[in-house]
């Protein structure tokens, strides 16, 4: 038998800070993973939403970073780490509405500062970490067995 | 039986497996096995791409002939309106019409008047809709295949208002068989494509109800005659002509038709798989969330540039733009009643009976852990083949032959590349 918590799946994506050419390309591919592995839709969705918006976080503001996917019998966890200049208040961050976003970044719709608040409504387990000037680190969980939604 | 109706047939007499339709098959339905094309029913969404690829007219669109007509009492043509951008400037509406009843059919129906309808109907839907958005149009049967196949999600993001052709077919058939005193099933309605597609929509309706329509002729296949059978029509002057068209409903033909008629500030239009696909990406990352509507067709330029049209895709869709230009210019505004549609939209007048249900594609396996299994036989296979998507083994691309192998539905010495490179370490 499958022990609960053993990595049937993991998979590794690097991103590049800035590069808008490629931006998303991560997403897309867990998306496809997801639906070939037979993963409920609803869950599809949740985690393509979170890992976006986490990818393009990297994308406008890091230099670079690391995106995995991790699926056990009970859990999807996407783990997001990057190098960049972290984040100084993250209860400022988290709030629905607070960007830093530049003009250009604007004009491209981003900055509506719904990232961060939108991958903790889509998860069922998230955590933040960040030391500025270094870097930040996210940890989505959700939880493949309905009865555990939250 | 197959599972799933679709609207074009593979003639394996002419097909000599040359796999150009194995290449622009946007959803890699089509595998060349034995020298023959065959298309994969689950992943097949009738876009029609394949159709224009193949070089030998082995693709073969499934409307109806003709002869169907002499089954009815009574039959009625109703004219998509990209048969309206077909000819000339001059050869208005009206007089296409004419024509269509001089090739047998015993009455026309002016779709645009509907479309018209539809269009006032789908802004009192927005107006009162409160859900996930942005909402998108179902028009196109391939748009709503797409979303049901590669985008289940969004399946409740589809318009549940009945597209023009299946309300008017509706209606048609109410108004006859009382008039003519005829049972309903005695009157035959038939669509004037643009495409093979409403065929699917018609035999197999995405949303699992029974479509209104008995058949679809296609464009193409009445061209010819209609051009003979308008010959010496000879309508009212070029004024009054105008007079009877619908500006919310002619527009329809062309994407961006149906924004332009609703008062938003937040629609787009949307047309071709490829520019569809990255919308679709869009909207599922939530990223089109303060769009309220999407109009959305497969064909380039929408429904203008059907595969079974025959004018040059931008001449048609400048003539219904300059249509409408002059219909605006005299300030001809022949549409519906707007109280008269409010009130029949209470009345539930324009929703569609069933629902779209997703229909998802099969995953690897229905045991998570076993499909993760799969998926890893697949990658491994993946890096051992040469990945140059060359097509002998008949599969699309290197990926995709990986698949059909763990699927078992290939044998992995399928790849003839690598067997030539075996061969030759042998000798
Ligand atoms: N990986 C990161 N590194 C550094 N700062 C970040 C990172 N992710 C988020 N931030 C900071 O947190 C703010 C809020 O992020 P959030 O994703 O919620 O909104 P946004 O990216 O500004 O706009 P939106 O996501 O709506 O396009 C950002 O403007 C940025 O200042
Ligand atoms: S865009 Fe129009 S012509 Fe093209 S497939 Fe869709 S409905 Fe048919
Ligand atoms: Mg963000």
């Amino acid at each position: 038998m499958t022990k609960s918590d053993e990595t049937l799946l993991s998979q590794h994506f690097e991103i590049t800070g800035g590069d808008f050419n490629n931006a998303g390309k991560a997403s897309t591919s867990i998306k496809e993973i997801l639906q070939e592995i037979g993963i409920d839709s609803s869950i599809t969705v949740r985690t393509s939403i979170a890992s976006y918006e986490a990818e393009m976080n990297v994308v406008m503001y890091a230099r670079r970073g690391e995106l995995t996917l991790n699926i056990t019998p009970e859990k999807l966890h996407l783990k997001l780490k990057d190098e960049g200049p972290g984040i100084k208040n993250i209860d400022m961050a988290m709030q629905e509405g607070f960007s830093t976003a530049t003009d250009e970044m604007r004009e491209m719709g981003f900055g509506a500062g719904m990232g961060l608040p939108n991958i903790k409504k889509n998860a069922d387990k998230f955590e933040l970490f960040s030391i500025p000037g270094k870097g930040t680190s996210l940890d989505i969980i959700f939880c493949l067995n309905k009865t555990e939604k939250k | 039986m197959n599972q799933y109706y679709h609207s074009i047939r593979i003639d394996t007499e002419k097909c000599d497996g040359r796999m150009k339709c194995l290449r622009v098959c946007p959803t890699q339905a089509i595998r060349v096995r034995n020298g023959k094309a065959a298309i994969i029913e689950e992943k097949c969404i009738d876009c029609g791409e394949c159709i224009t690829a193949c070089p030998n007219n082995a693709i073969i669109p499934l409307t109806d002939p003709f002869g169907e007509l002499t089954k009815f009492r009574h039959t009625v043509a109703m004219p998509s309106p990209a048969l309206y951008a077909q000819f000339g400037r001059e050869i208005l509406p009206e007089k296409i019409l004419s024509g269509i009843n001089n090739l047998g059919f015993d009455s026309t129906f002016d779709l645009a008047l509907t479309c018209g309808e539809v269009s006032f109907a789908i802004q009192e839907y927005l107006r009162e809709y409160k859900g996930p958005k942005p909402l998108i149009s179902n028009v196109c049967p391939t748009v709503v295949r797409l979303i049901q196949v590669k985008y289940p999600e969004l399946t409740d993001q589809i318009i549940p208002i009945e597209p023009p052709r299946e309300l008017a077919a509706r209606e048609i058939k109410k108004k006859k068989s009382k008039q003519l005193k005829l049972k309903e099933n005695e009157i035959g309605t038939f669509y004037l494509t643009p495409c093979p597609v409403k065929m699917i929509s018609i035999k197999q309706p995405a949303e699992k109800g029974k479509s209104y329509l008995d058949g679809a002729i296609s464009i193409s296949d009445i061209y010819g005659p209609l051009l003979s059978a308008m010959q010496g029509i000879n309508k009212g002057s070029y004024r009054e002509a105008l007079e009877n068209i619908c500006i919310l409903g002619v527009g329809w033909a062309m994407v961006g038709g149906i924004c332009r008629t609703l008062r938003l500030k937040n629609s787009l239009a949307v047309s071709g798989l490829t520019e569809l696909l990255k919308v679709f990406n869009d909207i599922e990352r939530g990223k089109l969330r303060n769009i309220d509507f999407i109009e959305a067709y497969s064909c380039a330029q929408g429904c203008v540039g059907g595969s079974l049209t025959v004018e040059n895709v931008y001449i048609s869709y400048n003539k219904i733009l300059k249509l409408i230009e002059t219909l605006e210019y005299e300030q001809i505004k022949a549409c519906p009643d707007i109280r008269e549609v409010r009130k029949r939209y209470s009345q539930q007048y324009f929703f569609i009976k069933g629902k779209f249900e997703p229909r998802p594609l099969k995953p690897l396996d229905k045991d998570i852990a076993k499909a993760i299994k799969k998926r890893k036989e697949k990658e491994e296979i993946y890096k051992s083949l040469p990945k140059i998507d060359c097509g002998a083994c008949g599969a699309p691309t290197c990926l995709t032959f990986a698949e059909d192998v763990v699927k078992g539905e290939a044998e992995i010495t399928g790849c003839t590349i690598n067997n030539a490179q075996k061969l030759k370490k042998l000798l």
